[in-house]
């Protein structure tokens, strides 16, 4: 059943509006005394919370290799079509030889990216996160098209639990001095 | 009257245009920090000058006030590209901002600002207004020349030659008059009351502040002074009542052809009128420079501990109503930033309806109140005088 709201005709008072104007700017001078809300951004900058997904960037284990392989699959899955991987080969006996591949070069427009964390879900290798931040800016187009170097400065080292190369080349090794693979 | 005598009239009405200009290019400044503070924000704080700025603990805090703001505002009014619209009227166009910020300039002629003090034969020291020009009319003239400001908005939205200027000017021209005859009226038990008894009362303003000494007029006649009140606020075209330019409905009003430069003279002429009207204000029902009312009880010198320090009290009188008259254009700020705007059948209900009835039941009733007053009190206290 229909609940009926009874409308009460208004106090003499109330029809003047004056009680009511009065209570108004009661509050927008409370207002006025109050704390700041805003923050003055340059200087001060807001507390990103876990999880944020800012800008993509690529990362490097704790050894300081590059993690990415270059398989593709950021590319490929990417919506927007704002990355693009030019594969590399590792050349013989560099530093991090046991890994199979890294990019040539690595691009991300960040005209096109949509933030959406794809590329981050879909990586085998852990190597690509999307970060907190969040100020992206630029003078011109291409300026906004992050290359490998940049990315990789962007993304810094996050903690690696897996140690996958580690691994295989202790693998090797051992396979190498005979022992039980 | 010399030579010299014009020459100082021309500096000092220099002065009172340089110090109402400024005030206006500092209350933009003050709209814009009260907006911030009552928004929860900090309001311009950036901009800096080369040299004073990097005065360390001074400097800075000038910055943080935005006490620059109004020097880059104008510089960038200034360069600004100042284009024409190829479809106006071209010196209807140019000629509408000038219209707008003119009257608000000429109605300071006739304001009283501050008192001093001059001898007469008999050794009496003798109260004299500091203003510009001290005629019996004062007030009629501030009423006929701060209307005329219409003519600027129904210029400019007429040669705008575009729908939205134009309905800006015709509601503004509509709300002018309704609020206009409020105004008026609601003034008169002022005038009926300040110019006393026995005598052919003046217009001037400073008779007005002087027979406010013992009681403000906002004490005794409230409702007149909230009548003044309203009418003010829509005739500055402030908040609650800014239908010339009601942004949500027409765009910017009579002035969305408009930019840069002649944006700003409508701009500035629009706060100088906002001052011009809290001035009025103060010196109608808020006792102008008189310190505080005595309730005719009270030693004579609370009203006016100017008197005795010579030109140093007309200093102080000045900073006084100064004073007042910025209390009144921060109201003026409060109230925009409170109010929503009213609809314009509102507006015009609330002119016609109730402000205009209520101002001539005023003058109908202190007419009474004022004249057996007169006949049971003041007339009595004369005759012995007339005897003499």
């Amino acid at each position: 059943m229909a609940k009926v709201i009874e409308r009460k005709p208004l106090t003499f008072a109330e029809k003047t509006y004056i009680p009511q104007v009065l209570g108004g700017l009661k509050i927008t001078l409370k207002n006025m005394f109050s704390e700041k809300v805003t923050l003055e951004y340059p200087e001060e900058r807001p507390d990103i919370p876990d999880g944020y997904r800012g800008v993509p960037t690529l990362v490097r284990d704790p050894n300081g290799r590059e993690k990415c392989v270059s398989c593709q699959l950021c590319e490929f899955v990417c919506p927007p079509k704002a990355i693009r991987i030019t594969p590399g080969e590792i050349a013989e006996g560099d530093e991090s030889e046991h890994v199979e591949k890294r990019p040539q070069d690595f691009e991300i427009n960040m005209l096109r990216c949509i933030y959406c964390g794809m590329c981050q879900e879909v990586c085998p290798e852990e190597a690509i996160f999307l970060q907190d931040i969040y100020s992206v800016v630029g003078t011109s187009r291409e300026e906004l098209v992050y290359h490998k170097q940049k990315l990789y400065e962007l993304g810094g080292t996050r903690p690696d639990d897996h140690y996958k190369w580690d691994k295989k080349k202790e693998a090797e090794e051992l396979a190498a001095s005979g022992g039980h693979h | 009257m010399d030579i010299v005598d014009i020459l100082l009239k021309l500096l000092y009405a220099i002065l009172v245009v340089v110090v109402v200009m400024s005030m206006a290019a500092y209350t933009v400044l003050a709209e814009r920090k009260v907006a911030s503070w009552i928004q929860g924000r900090l309001g311009p704080n950036r901009t800096a000058l080369p040299g004073i700025s990097a005065i360390p603990v001074i400097g800075t805090q000038l910055i943080r006030m935005g006490m620059w703001q109004p020097l880059a505002d104008g510089v960038k009014f200034l360069f600004k590209e100042d284009p024409i619209p190829g479809h106006v009227k071209k010196f209807y166009y140019c000629l509408a901002p000038a219209v707008s910020l003119i009257p608000s300039l000429t109605t300071v002629a006739v304001l009283p600002f501050g008192v001093y003090w001059t001898v007469d034969e008999a050794g009496q020291s003798i109260a004299q207004p500091l203003v510009l020009a001290n005629v019996d009319i004062g007030i009629l003239f501030i009423l006929a020349i701060s209307s005329l400001s219409v003519y600027g908005i129904v210029l400019a939205g007429w040669s705008a030659n575009s729908k939205y200027p134009f309905f800006g000017s015709v509601r503004s021209s509509a709300q002018m008059i309704s609020y206009e005859l409020a105004m008026g009226m609601s003034i008169l038990p002022v005038f009926m009351w300040a110019s006393g008894t026995g005598d052919l009362g003046t217009l001037t303003l400073f008779s007005v502040v002087e027979a406010q000494k013992e009681l403000w007029l906002a004490i005794w006649m409230p409702v007149p002074a909230f009548i003044f009140l309203v009418a003010l606020f829509a005739e500055t075209n402030r908040l609650p009542f800014d239908m010339p330019e009601s942004e949500t409905e027409l765009v910017g009003g009579f002035h969305t052809e408009y930019g840069s430069f002649k944006f700003g003279l409508f701009f500035v002429g629009e706060y100088a009128a906002m001052i011009i009207g809290s001035a009025v204000f103060t010196l109608l029902f808020l006792g102008g420079w008189n310190f505080l009312p005595t309730f005719g009880f009270l030693p004579d010198w609370v009203a006016d501990p100017w008197k005795t320090m010579g030109w140093f009290g007309s200093v102080l009188s000045v900073l006084w109503f100064i004073g007042k008259t910025t209390f009144f254009i921060f109201l003026f700020i409060w109230v925009r930033w409170t109010l929503p705007r009213f609809r314009y059948d509102q507006v015009m209900n609330l002119g016609w309806k109730y402000l205009i009835p209520m101002a001539v039941a005023c003058i109908v009733i202190y007419a009474f109140i004022i004249g057996l007053w007169d006949t049971a009190v003041t007339i009595d206290e004369i005759k012995p005088d007339v005897t003499k």
